[in-house]
């Protein structure tokens, strides 16, 4: 990367799709393009050839802030000691039906 | 080569679905040799995406052809056991793909007419014709965007890009008449209301190219000679070599499968 400038390096899109019966959209890969449209072009040839989805998000890789691997422990161990935070510790009663 | 051609019966609606079909294969087959070799490999995808939707509508209309001609060839015999002479399709599509910005620009100029021509087509009274018309009509409205999108961006980014894109037009355009002629076999179907007459599509094509010229800062070359002959048979050298790699195998091995 370092020998190249920003404006030869086509920018990183990160591509999310909604699949047919899905309610959210997932993150499915990513690809480079010029601008947001193309990502999206680009993103429907790549990513929807086999009826993968309905509907596409593209967003630029630089607009994501992510959590940094090497603090996991830090940011995400804690959480695994407090099993009673899960809501698994009373009955449902049988009103309820499905959850 | 061991095998002969096949001699096809050219009634009117054969030779329609004839050249459509073949419009389709030959272009399908053009973008398919883009196939680990387009710049990028969002753009290989896209390409490949392009020809095989092209291919599907090549070989909806041979299916056609062949129950039309009634005579027993297959989809197969059309595509791969006709010579060049007998092949309909315009010479825009066999053009060599050349760089990047020439194959399009190709594309663009035949996605313009073909997406209006299907979508009008979808009002045929031949339900065959109505039916692939619908199915293309989706298909080639994509291509006509992700063409025009890249036309306007290539136009309108580097200096070298327009240049090409330039080059592009200049070098496509005596082949873009040839979409909106109609023959006397062809004026016949469109006499009887089965199909539409191509030339009806000019002015909406010509506003299309317009615009998206005009957007991408491409000067659109004034109307002048162009070429033809592609619909009857008489081809430019290009597509012999085309046809020599396409049907090398079935040619060589016919009936082979895999």
């Amino acid at each position: 990367m370092s020998t190249q400038t920003n404006k030869t390096v086509t920018p990183l899109w990160e591509v999310f799709i909604r699949s047919r019966n899905g309610l959210a959209h997932k993150h499915v890969g990513s690809l480079h393009a010029a601008d947001a449209t193309l990502a999206l072009q680009a993103a429907r040839d790549v990513y929807t050839r086999r009826g993968e989805g309905l509907s596409i998000w593209v967003v630029p890789s630089n607009a994501i802030t992510a959590s940094d691997p090497g603090e996991k422990g830090m940011m995400f161990e804690p959480a695994e000691s407090k099993i009673y935070r899960h809501p698994t510790f009373y009955e449902v009663p049988d009103e309820v039906g499905h959850m | 080569m061991t095998t002969t051609s096949i001699r096809v019966v050219e009634t009117p609606l054969v030779l329609y679905a004839l050249r459509r079909a073949d419009d389709a294969l030959v272009l399908g087959h053009r973008l398919s040799e883009w196939c680990g070799h387009a710049p990028a490999l969002e753009e290989d995808m896209a390409l490949a995406n392009i020809g095989l939707d092209l291919l599907g509508q090549a070989r909806s209309l041979y299916s056609y052809a062949a129950e039309m001609e009634a005579a027993g060839h297959t989809e197969d015999d059309f595509a791969f056991h006709r010579d060049a002479p007998q092949y309909r399709n315009l010479l825009l599509a066999e053009l060599p793909n050349g760089d990047f910005a020439r194959t399009i620009l190709r594309q663009f100029f035949y996605a313009a007419f073909a997406d209006l021509y299907w979508r009008a087509m979808m009002a045929s009274p031949d339900p065959t014709l109505a039916a692939i018309a619908a199915k293309s009509e989706k298909e080639t409205a994509y291509h006509l965007r992700h063409s025009a999108e890249w036309v306007i961006r290539l136009g309108d980014g580097t200096e070298e890009s327009h240049r090409r894109a330039a080059d592009a037009v200049a070098y496509l355009w005596p082949y873009t008449g040839e979409m909106f002629e109609a023959d006397a076999a062809e004026r016949a179907l469109v006499d009887a209301g089965t199909v539409l007459d191509p030339a009806g599509f000019r002015d909406a094509w010509d506003k299309t190219v317009s615009d998206i010229l005009a957007e991408a800062t491409l000067e659109k070359p004034a109307a002048g000679w162009m070429q033809q002959g592609g619909r009857s048979g008489r081809h430019s050298e290009h597509l012999g070599h085309l046809l020599a790699v396409m049907q090398s195998v079935p040619r060589a091995i016919p009936g082979a499968t895999w």
